[in-house]
Formats: C-alpha cells, sequence, structure tokens
C-alpha cells in the first residue's frame, strides 16, 4: 500500500507535490465511505488517536473526530479545559503521557506558531496540525484543494484569490504552499495592515500578487477563498471599523460579477456574515462553503490513514 | 597555582593595550595584585619573581562586562552569583555589572550591598551591581538614584523593559546628571514591540511567529537622543541590534551628545535567518531578537566605525523548563560570558572585520572607562588592577555547553566552531581560572 514516508503533516510548506496528490487521490476514495449507511472502514482499527484543541473549535475538531471514528480508530477528544496543561503541566510533559498510553496519532491545534513541530521532535506519534498560531493549517488547505480538483478537474492553471487577513492567518499561508505546488496562480487582497506586500518574500518568483483593491483581485478569477476576520485585530488598529472593512472587503454578488460567472466562493469559517462576506454570496448558487466541510472529512481521513493505517485495510 | 603568589612576571606574550598605545610582546610584573610595572622596567625588577611562560598568547587587559544577569537574589536556578562569576572566569570576564531585574529588584541600597557581600564572598570576578531606574523595575516612581549613586552604583537600568514614560526619563536623566550617573536603556517600545516574539520581516512571516519591528528599538533610541540633549544626561545604549537604532546612536554622536552604545555578540554573529535553520528553536529568542542580515552588516560596521563602544554579552541564563517550551511562551536571551570573547575573534578579527586592539577597547578599555573605573581596569598600565586574561587567539574549539561553568545551557552556539580560546584569567593577581583545569579559585 502507498503510504506518506513521514512521520507528520505539520504544514504543507514541506509537503511535495506527489504526496499532495496521494492524500487528495485517498480522500477521493473515502469520500464513497460517506455515503454508505454504516461509514465506517477498519484501517485504524486498535489506533489510538487523541485530538488536542487549546483553540475553541467547531468543525476542526468534529471534522478530525468524524475521520478517525469512521477509520475504527478508538477517538480521545481533549478540549483545553480539561488538560493538566492548564495545571501548570508543559505541553511536552502532557504529550509524554499521552505517548504512555500508546498513542498513533495526536491532531494539535494551538494558539502557538512552531508548537506541533515541537511536539513532533519529541514524540514517536504521528502529530497533524490542526493550525498553529499564525503558522499554518495544512489539513484545510487540502481539502481546499480537493474541494477545488473535484470541480476543475484540476488546480493547474487556476487563479485563486485569497481575501481578508492574510497576515495572522494560518490558512492563507497553507492554502499559498498547496496552490502553489499544484501549479495555481495566487492573488492575495486584503488592506495594507493585513496583507502586506513584504508575505512575497515567502514566495519568491513564484506567481503570487499582492492586491489592496478588491476588485482588481477578483478580475478574472477561477475561485475565491474569503478569510474570517477577528474582530481582536480591531484592538490592535489593524483597521477602523468593521464597517470601513465591509465597505472595502466585503465578497458581494456584485463584487464577484467580475470574476469568471464559474467562479467558486470558498470560506474556511466560521464565517461573519455581512462583515467579510454578504449571506448572498454565502448561500449562493457560486458558494462551495458546505462543501468544503464535507470533504474535511474525508481529507482528514486520508491524512490519518496515510500516516498511521494498518496495512491493507482501506477498504 | 591559586595561591596568592607574591610577584610574578609574564612573560612572552603579545600584550594589547590600547590604552597604553601597546601592540606586541611585553612583559608585565604583578604584585600585591596590581601591576607593579610594564615592559623593560618588568624585567628590571622581575628578580625573585615567579615567571609565567605565555610564549604564543594574547595578554588582554580582563574583560569589563557591562550587561550580565546574575539572577540572584531570586532565580537561583537559572544562575547564581557563584556560578555567573565563574561563567565570567572562563569567558576572560574579570568584571561583570550585575543587571537588576533580579527578585526582588536591586532598586535600594540594602538589596545592591546584600548582592556586593554575596559577590565578595561567592564570586569568582568583580562584581558591580547596577540599581534600577525605577522603583520594582515597574516604570512609575524613581528609585533613589542620589543614595545609591553615593553607595557607589555606577550604572542605572530597567534593563528588561525599557522606560515607556517620556517624562520620567526626562526627570532621571536630569536629576542623575547631578551624581553622574549613567542610564543604560533597554530600548524597547512596548506599543510596538507588543506581543513579538522574533525579528519582524520575511523569516517572521514565514513561520508564522509575532513580529517585533526593529522600529521598537530605534523609536526609543531616538527619543533618549533627544532627551540626553535635552538634559545633558548620560544615556548608554543597551544590547543595540537595529540599523536604524544605530544611524541615530551615529547622528546623536557627530553632535556630541552623551551617548554611547553596546552591541551583543549574537548581533554580529547570527541573523533571523538563524530561525529559518533551526525552526521555533527557542535558543534563537531574546530580546531584542535577532534582526535581518542588513542589521548584522550595520552592527558591524557601528563596531568599525567607533559609533558602538562595547560589546557586552546580555548574559541571560535560562533553565530548561525556561526553554523547552512553545516558542511564544519560552523566555528571551542566551547564555555570553563563555563564547563572547571567541565570538568577537572568530567573526570580528579572524573576520577580517577589526584588530586585537580594537577588541581589547570594545570589551575591556572602552567599558571601564563608562564605568568610571579608567586608569584602574581595562588597561595593564603600572599601577592598574591586576585583572586580565591570556588568550590563545587561534586555538579552535566547538562550544559545549555542557562543559559551562554557568548553571544554564542555553545557547545557539552549539556545535559551532570559534577561534579564539582563553587559557587563563587573573582577578586581583590571583589566577581563578585556567583551561583544562576549570575554575583555581
Amino acid at each position: 500500500m502507498k503510504r506518506l514516508s513521514r512521520k507528520d503533516l505539520l504544514d504543507l510548506e514541506s509537503v511535495s507535490e506527489a504526496e499532495i496528490r496521494l492524500i487528495l487521490d485517498q480522500a477521493e476514495a473515502f469520500r464513497e465511505v460517506a455515503l454508505r449507511p454504516v461509514k465506517k472502514v477498519p484501517a485504524l482499527r486498535g489506533k489510538t488517536v487523541i485530538n488536542l484543541f487549546f483553540e475553541p473549535s467547531t468543525r476542526t475538531a468534529t471534522s478530525f473526530q468524524l475521520a478517525a471514528q469512521r477509520l475504527s480508530a478508538d477517538v480521545v477528544d481533549i478540549k483545553v479545559a480539561d488538560s493538566s496543561v492548564k495545571k501548570g503541566e508543559t505541553l511536552l510533559d502532557t504529550v509524554a503521557t499521552f505517548e504512555a498510553m500508546d498513542l498513533s496519532v495526536l491532531i494539535m491545534r494551538t494558539s502557538h506558531a512552531g508548537s506541533a513541530a515541537m511536539v513532533a521532535a519529541n514524540t514517536k506519534a504521528s502529530i497533524v496540525n490542526a493550525g498553529d498560531g499564525m503558522h499554518e493549517h495544512p489539513t484545510q488547505a487540502l481539502l481546499d484543494l480537493f474541494t477545488l480538483r473535484r470541480h476543475f478537474g484540476r488546480i493547474d492553471g487556476l487563479e485563486v484569490a485569497v481575501v481578508g487577513d492574510v497576515l495572522h492567518s494560518r490558512v492563507a499561508r497553507s492554502d499559498v504552499w498547496g496552490l502553489l505546488k499544484l501549479g495555481a496562480k495566487v492573488r492575495l487582497c486584503g488592506p495594507t495592515t493585513l496583507c502586506p506586500r513584504d508575505i512575497l518574500g515567502l514566495w519568491p518568483g513564484a506567481p503570487v500578487k499582492v492586491f489592496h483593491d478588491l476588485r482588481e483581485a477578483l478580475e478574472g478569477v477561477d475561485a475565491v477563498q474569503v478569510l474570517r476576520i477577528q474582530m481582536e485585530r480591531l484592538q490592535r488598529h489593524l483597521f477602523p471599523s468593521t464597517r470601513e472593512y465591509s465597505r472595502l472587503y466585503a465578497l458581494t454578488s456584485e463584487r464577484l460579477a467580475v470574476a469568471k460567472p464559474t467562479c467558486l466562493v470558498m470560506h474556511p469559517g466560521p464565517m461573519n456574515r455581512g462583515l467579510e462576506i454578504s449571506s448572498g454570496v454565502a448561500d449562493g448558487p457560486q458558494s462551495v462553503i458546505g462543501e468544503q466541510v464535507s470533504n474535511g472529512v474525508a481529507v482528514r481521513m486520508a491524512v490519518l490513514y496515510l500516516l498511521a493505517g494498518n496495512e491493507a485495510e482501506a477498504a | 597555582m591559586n595561591e596568592p603568589v607574591e610577584r610574578q612576571l609574564i612573560t612572552g606574550a603579545r600584550l594589547v593595550d590600547p590604552a597604553q598605545g601597546i601592540d606586541g610582546e611585553c612583559a608585565v610584573l604583578v604584585e600585591e595584585g596590581r601591576i607593579a610595572a610594564v615592559g623593560a622596567e618588568a624585567l628590571k625588577q622581575a628578580s625573585g619573581a615567579a615567571v609565567v611562560d605565555a610564549q604564543g598568547l594574547w595578554l588582554l587587559p580582563g574583560l569589563v562586562d557591562l550587561h550580565v544577569h546574575l539572577r540572584e537574589p531570586g532565580q537561583e536556578g537559572k544562575e547564581t552569583i557563584a556560578s555567573g562569576t565563574r561563567a565570567a572566569a572562563a569567558g576572560g570576564v574579570t568584571t561583570v555589572v550585575a543587571m537588576p531585574n533580579t527578585v526582588p529588584a536591586m532598586d535600594s541600597v540594602a538589596i545592591v550591598e546584600l548582592v556586593r557581600a554575596k559577590a565578595r564572598a561567592e564570586g569568582v570576578v568583580h562584581v558591580l551591581p547596577s540599581a534600577a531606574i525605577t522603583k520594582g523595575r515597574q516604570g512609575a516612581e524613581l528609585t533613589e538614584i542620589g543614595e545609591l549613586a553615593r553607595a557607589g552604583v555606577k550604572v542605572f537600568t530597567d534593563d528588561g523593559d525599557g522606560v515607556m514614560n517620556a517624562e520620567l526619563m526626562r526627570r532621571a536623566l536630569e536629576y542623575g546628571a547631578m551624581f553622574g550617573a549613567l542610564f543604560m536603556q533597554h530600548c524597547e517600545d512596548k506599543n510596538l514591540a507588543h506581543d513579538g516574539v522574533m525579528n519582524e520581516g520575511p523569516a517572521s512571516l514565514r513561520l508564522g511567529l509575532r513580529g517585533w519591528p526593529k522600529a521598537a528599538e530605534a523609536s526609543m533610541a531616538a527619543r533618549d537622543a533627544v532627551l540626553a540633549e535635552a538634559t545633558g544626561g548620560r544615556v548608554h545604549f543597551a544590547h543595540l541590534s537595529g540599523a536604524q537604532s544605530l544611524e541615530i546612536v551615529r547622528t546623536a554622536k557627530a553632535k556630541g551628545l552623551n551617548v554611547t552604545a553596546e552591541t551583543a555578540p549574537h548581533f554580529f554573529a547570527l541573523n533571523d535567518g538563524w530561525l529559518l535553520e533551526h525552526p521555533y528553536d527557542t535558543h534563537g529568542k531574546m530580546n531584542p531578537p535577532l534582526g535581518s542580515e542588513a542589521d548584522r552588516l550595520a552592527v558591524i560596521r557601528a563596531i568599525q566605525d567607533g559609533t558602538l563602544d562595547c560589546i557586552a554579552t546580555d548574559h541571560a541564563p535560562h533553565s530548561s523548563l525556561d526553554k523547552n517550551v512553545e516558542f511564544d511562551k519560552a523566555a528571551f536571551g542566551i547564555l555570553g560570558l563563555e563564547t563572547s570573547l571567541a565570538l568577537a575573534l572568530e567573526v570580528l578579527v579572524h573576520g577580517g572585520h577589526v584588530d586585537a586592539a580594537k577588541i581589547v577597547s570594545l570589551m575591556s578599555a572602552r567599558p571601564a572607562e563608562l564605568l568610571g573605573l579608567k586608569g584602574r581596569k581595562g588597561t595593564l598600565a603600572k599601577g592598574a588592577d591586576a585583572d586580565l586574561c591570556l588568550v590563545d587567539p587561534d586555538e579552535a574549539w566547538v562550544v559545549d555547553p555542557e562543559k559551562f561553568q554557568s548553571k544554564s545551557r542555553n545557547t545557539p552556539f552549539t556545535g559551532m566552531r570559534l577561534r579564539g580560546r582563553v587559557k587563563r584569567t587573573m582577578v586581583s593577581g590571583r589566577w581563578v581560572y585556567e583551561d583544562g583545569r576549570g575554575i583555581l579559585a
């Protein structure tokens, strides 16, 4: 069977095009499982998967939980309030405790960039980064790629806009790495404070452009990923008001009209309707926001299986 | 060897002593903790003295480090006065200025005296306590600067934090001028640095770590240059790391203002690309953070042109408990005492940027002068304290923190090959350290 030749999935920066394709192909196979009356395969039977979430999360935590359960793993969900990390234990000690209980995969979400990498370097278990601060959120990007590929049959040659708080967004970083690796062109758009030109330094020579005008950014694109605006950004003076933000950057039907008629609208959630996206667009015919969520389970099944799956039990 | 020998003649070494204008083979006679004679005079008076043959080595005035965190009282798990001064001796450093961010802070004569007493009893090198500018280093009320100065404190600093309140800083400079106080500013505008953990730039964007713009350092440096001009007070800029702030100091000096400045070895040895090579390695986390390559080159230029007066280590011991955690949560700071001279020799001298005399000026003569110790320290002229070190400038060694005298191990230089090795260190006429034997005192 095919496996990822890596212990962990920490980012998309270090993942190859071939590995991404392997994950997306495997996700295609698992997508069918969701359509069965009994949505289970034995691929992770007897393995322990722990979901360790230090930030509130509805969709990502649920998605990983379902993915692991559908692979027949023993799944434990830990929210930060329940864990001893709050009692002063270090993250590495917490993980050592899990490891002593024969952990196979640890899925981690924290607000600290690099925490998944730190844990990965200190444990034999596979680590899946479910978001580390502003750094990366690789499975979100994989499900975005999967969604695009299902609609267009390819990623290569697509032009994709990512709009909003690019600076603080782990989704944006992972999306750009993944899109570039599969041959897409990327347009980043947001105010200068949230989408600084310096960010292009991450991808020297790559087909990435920065826009501060939403209309220009959307002209002729195949897809647009709208990022969530976090209210705490206001306290850091990154923009003057939500009213002004939405006047300049909210994705409305009128603005979407300059994109290709087939343009897909994506959002990693949770949405602030009326702030970064209008309800008309979010619920409109071009929106694939719901599909992103369903695809997320299949993609995460693929990741867990390819990292830790039992031999020949994928069916 | 460590028994005080009445009279010792050190011969055969190249004496590098810019304060005397000497750079060449020159004997030095040590007697009763002082330099009794230099050169031909030393040889003439040497009868009966024990002879130390230092052929092939450099003889330097003991290094004077303006910026050392000894952590005692309060954080003895990281370092103590005993262990920190042992580390100093191993690095050729014979005088350290102890930073006041202890627990409690060194903000009163009582705590300063406590540190002095401890240092006399347990220290291996000279310890000069600094004192805080504000009570508890809280940035709100002035310490009793006059009392502290009368008790012999030369350096005032809230190091670890900058003094954010411009009015308070103005009054400190104005008032402290009466006592000749030197105000060492940790330049960090808290609003600009905010919750940053590394230099803001391509590397921070890539790693997703919160950026800390160099403007946080430069804006406070600019403000204090203005205040130095307005008050005539003495401002010393600590651990400068960015091209912008160095340009501000250069301009201030050109105007003749009473300002001086130091950098730390990591700012000429490393840049923030180190964190891309060692992602999230908390040994690359310090305050201020490592700058860009342009910043690093600006530091070297500022060393060459005299904008920077001193190299000080900002020796900041932390235990693995403080460092073996998420990057955001890790303590700022790295060890410095046991690698500073070797880094200066490797990067600056072997790298062809400056000569040996410049290193002695940066690490001994000039800091001694800023402390008001000119003639006594920072030189091996007749009558000076017999604080010195013998150095093999070419001996290569590989940094291994397990061999450090410090209690802590937090260095980014592990595994780095450096040329320049401290062979022996003498404090007040007594040999306190010898390479291979360790601490002798």
